[in-house]
């Protein structure tokens, strides 16, 4: 669906409105070299003003202000790029002070540093009458990323905010489509099927005109008649019943592939989706709407637009049937129609919001059990028992009460679709009567209407009810659409570039990275040699384990790339830059299953030789030989049962076993106590042989294998070098070490600026 | 709690911070600990270094000129605008443009999901964009009709 709107943007690029005011600007000769459109004031209120960059000076038009202020360049002149909480700054400065201050909103950052970088090359050519010297790359001019000779950015296209298409139901097509030939049969069956639950009432016609009042007039009854009616009753019912099987059969094993499939598709593309997508959801929301919502379309396709489809059907043949015997007394009947259905497309807006509400409260109650329950520990050593119930009896309240108020509407609503039946029937009995009395009509033809339209107003209310089902089904697809419709924020390159061979050389250039409006990142620029270990060290928060998250690829920069020899990793397909990567993480996860396939799990075809190899270099064989099962013993959720280093030495054979050219530890002997840790050491140095390693720990003597040190402050690498160099410099890393010396490990804790770390947001949930 | 510090601007634009110990901290910048529970209490002024240098328990305490400071420096740099109306919102379904107007003007914003809608207490939303920046709504019953009621359906 977006197809067309980025087809348009690539064929013309739009010039954007501020150019042209931008232009009038200029002086004969004067050339634009970048802009940037402002949209705060100085005290942070919206308001436009526009920032230009020209060969000669620096111009501005501030916000709210109508004047335009210049600065040619001069020597001693800086532009100084800085942003907080979701506003950015420039400034302009020389020796004395600042000149001037413009603030915008985080959305034209990389513009500004655009512009700020520019204003650099400007300054430097004017001064020194040099021509500017700009890097040679094919990358993006909005954010840097680059663009493989693209025409359109790939990471700023996929930035979509138009809303999805609001008849999602009719998007459920695309999982219909595979089983159109069943569909169509079933169809065809209901047709037939309808059409022989019309001939019951037809055949009542002639049973009264011609049997019963003719014997009420005394005429005798004529029994091949009555035979042969009631054998064409039977007969018709008959049909009907072995119709009416065949099709719901083949309709609810359609639906039930339907939903599976949709299940499998959402599962998919979750599992495809970037770890930033985790960590802006909760578990409990989304298993419920993978769980849940599909099963609620697939019951929805299955009973309830079948029964819609029938509905249809039997009040268009019904109509047609009744207008053939008698039009005006059709005409009588079919007269509150429009009516109801007025009511219904009244009623039905208000459903469905309310629905919609219910779903989402219902999700908050998922939420609740979700978040209580894995922290059970927590809740119970602080006693807060009480305090959790009170938060589940709230959910739980305010889902009443959402609910109490959607059932208001609702349960008038059937009784009401009820009475008008009634009073259908009655406008029928006394027009009937009338036109009986004036014998326009028989009374075969009204007991036949009668026996009409006391199913036709049944179908109806049941009709009535395919407006609940369908918004309920629609905001239950909407909710699945929602997973659907997120484009992974780590896209897959559409034209992957392949690596004949990776050593393992990483460069990081510039990087830079912002999560929500908080810059983590800022500038990093390392180049690690294939095979060498590199340690990451810092207070908490400095941004090490978002470096190595980037690395990983769970999250793609904001500015600057990573390049894995030398191509940038955005270009490479996302499995084949994982399979080189190995990761210990500080808290292992196993998943349910037995010691051997948890090992296994980055290669599922591993022999057992692999892995009991893998095993002994983990360290980690004599252990699980004295496990009741050895390597088929089953471990737990949280792979329970074993200790903390235990299941670290699962996890690092787990690494061994895919033999990866990168290699990243995460914090991976911290949550152990010192015996373990030299135990798992041990493990590490079999693993780090050889490749390139990122290593993060918190225990500074655990990266004396190092052979850098890479000093990380608040988002920006401060130092590198090797442990002696850092100490003879007596820098950060310095006081981090003496810090530790003084045996007074949570200081450090304490003291570093607390930014939230990423993995903890996507992992806790 | 006493101020026991002066600060004053400097040509660069910079707070700069002079303990009563004679101390100087050039470029610090004033943090509010509770952002949306207490806005006007609990102020730290924190160094380049990020860490913290001093404390202000509350704004209202402070002299005339300091607080002047604070405050005109906390208004260049927190910025969280309160929506007092919703103008429109192009669609039910996220992700969703609203146009909506705030202490600090007139704007519109793009809305990924309900879930960017945060609750806060009782009747406060904290509504993060797009660009992760976020909007207050401090009373959500002291909204208009109009904004409730389209606010009404993300909620």
């Amino acid at each position: 669906m977006n197809s067309d709107g980025s087809t348009g943007v690539k064929k013309e690029m739009p010039i954007e409105p501020w150019r042209r005011e931008a232009v009038s600007r200029l002086v004969d000769g004067e050339r634009l070299e970048a802009g940037l459109p402002l949209d705060l004031d100085i005290d942070l209120r919206y308001s436009e003003g526009l920032l230009l960059l020209t060969d000669r000076r620096l111009l501005a038009r501030s916000p709210g202000a109508e004047a335009w202020q210049e600065w040619p360049y001069r020597p001693g002149l800086r532009l100084v790029h800085g942003d907080h909480a979701g506003v950015g700054t420039l400034e302009l400065h020389d020796g004395s002070g600042r000149l001037a201050a413009w603030r915008f909103t985080i959305g034209a950052n990389p513009a500004a540093l655009r512009l700020a970088d520019e204003f650099e090359r400007q300054l430097e050519s004017r001064l020194s009458g040099q021509t500017v010297e700009r890097p040679e790359e094919d990358v993006c001019p909005k954010c840097g990323a680059p663009m493989d000779g693209e025409e359109e950015c790939p990471v700023c296209a996929r930035e979509i905010h138009a809303p999805p298409s609001t008849r999602t139901l009719l998007r459920l097509w695309r999982f219909a489509k595979p089983y159109r030939w069943q569909l169509f049969w079933g169809f065809v069956l209901t047709l037939i099927s309808t059409a022989a639950a019309m001939v019951p009432p037809y055949l009542s016609m002639p049973l009264m005109d011609d049997v019963l009042i003719p014997y009420q007039n005394g005429a005798p009854i004529n029994v091949e008649l009555v035979v042969m009616l009631l054998g064409g009753l039977f007969g018709a019912a008959l049909l009907a019943w072995g119709l009416s099987w065949a099709k719901t059969y083949i309709l609810s094993l359609v639906a039930e592939h339907i939903g599976s499939d949709l299940r499998t598709v959402t599962f998919e593309h979750l599992m495809g989706l970037s770890l930033e997508y985790y960590g802006g959801k909760r578990t409990g929301d989304l298993m419920a709407r993978i769980g849940s919502e599909s099963d609620r379309i697939c019951q929805f396709l299955s009973i309830h637009v079948l029964d819609f489809a029938n509905d249809v059907l039997m009040i268009t043949m019904t109509a047609v049937i009744l207008f053939s015997i008698s039009p005006w007394l059709a005409l009588v009947t079919l007269l509150p129609l429009p009516f109801i259905a007025w009511m219904i497309q009244l009623v039905r807006d208000r459903l469905r919001t309310g629905f919609e509400k219910a779903d989402r409260i219902w999700s908050e109650i998922s939420n609740v059990l979700a978040d209580t329950i894995p922290g059970i520990r927590v809740v119970k050593a602080f006693a807060q028992e009480k305090r959790e119930t009170q938060r589940f009896r709230v959910a739980n309240a305010t889902n009443l009460a959402v609910n109490d108020r959607v059932n208001r509407v609702w349960s008038l609503f059937s009784p009401t679709i009820t009475l008008l039946t009634e009073i259908g029937l009655l406008v029928v009995w006394a027009f009937g009567i009338w036109q009986v009395s004036r014998n326009q009509i028989t009374v075969g033809v009204l007991t036949a209407f009668l026996a009409y339209i006391s199913r036709f107003y049944t179908r109806l209310d049941s009709m009535s009810r395919i407006v609940s089902t369908t918004q309920r089904a629609a905001a239950g697809a909407k909710r699945l659409f929602d997973i659907l419709d997120h484009v992974s924020s780590v896209p897959e390159p559409a034209a992957p570039v392949r690596l004949a061979e990776v050593k393992g050389r990483i460069e990081l250039r510039d990087v830079a990275f912002r999560y929500g409006n908080r810059a983590i990142l800022r500038g990093v620029d390392l180049a690690i040699a294939p095979g060498e270990m590199i340690g990451l060290v810092g207070h908490s928060g400095s941004g090490k384990t978002t470096l190595v998250n980037l690395i990983c690829r769970f999250y793609d920069v904001t500015e600057g790339s990573i390049r894995l020899e030398g191509v940038d990793i955005r270009t490479l397909a996302v499995a084949d830059y994982r399979s080189n990567i190995g990761l210990v993480l500080q808290e292992p996860f196993l998943f349910f299953g037995t010691v051997a396939d948890n090992i296994a799990y980055g290669k599922p075809d591993a022999t057992r030789g692999e892995i009991v190899a893998a095993a002994r270099a983990a360290h980690a064989h004599d252990f699980i030989l004295r496990l009741p099962q050895g390597y088929d013993s089953l471990v737990g959720e949280r792979g329970q049962g074993l200790s903390g280093g235990e299941r670290q030495r699962i996890s690092i054979a787990r690494a061994l076993l895919i033999d990866p050219r990168i290699l990243i530890l995460d914090e991976a002997t911290s949550s152990v106590d010192t015996e373990t840790e030299k135990e798992i050491q041990k493990a590490l140095d079999n693993l780090v042989r050889g490749r390139t390693t990122i290593a993060i720990a918190h225990r500074l003597s655990t990266l004396r294998k190092a052979d850098r040190l890479v000093v990380m402050d608040r988002g920006r690498v401060v130092e590198v070098g090797n442990h002696d160099e850092l100490m003879a410099r007596e820098g950060a890393y310095f006081r981090l070490y003496q810090a530790q010396a003084r045996n007074v490990d949570t200081d450090i804790e304490e003291v570093g600026e607390e930014v939230p770390r990423l993995e903890h947001k996507a992992k806790g949930q | 709690m006493e101020t026991d510090f002066d600060l004053a601007r400097n040509a660069f634009g910079r707070l700069v911070l002079t303990t009563a110990a004679g101390d100087v901290h050039e470029g610090v910048v004033p943090v509010r600990a509770f952002p949306i529970a207490a806005p006007d209490e609990d102020i730290a002024l924190v160094g380049q270094d990020g860490h913290e240098v001093a404390w202000i328990g509350r704004l209202d305490a402070l002299p005339a000129g300091v607080r002047q400071v604070v405050e005109e420096e906390l208004g260049r740099r927190e910025f969280m605008p309160e929506i007092r109306r919703l103008r429109s919102v192009s669609s039910f379904a996220t992700p969703s443009t609203w146009k909506v107007d705030t202490d600090r003007g007139e704007t519109q914003f793009v809305l990924w999901g309900e879930e960017f809608i945060r609750r806060l207490g009782k009747s406060g939303l904290l509504i993060e964009d797009s660009h992760g920046i976020h909007f207050l709504v401090r009373d959500l019953n002291a909204l208009d009709k109009t904004s409730r009621r389209l606010l009404d359906r993300f909620l």
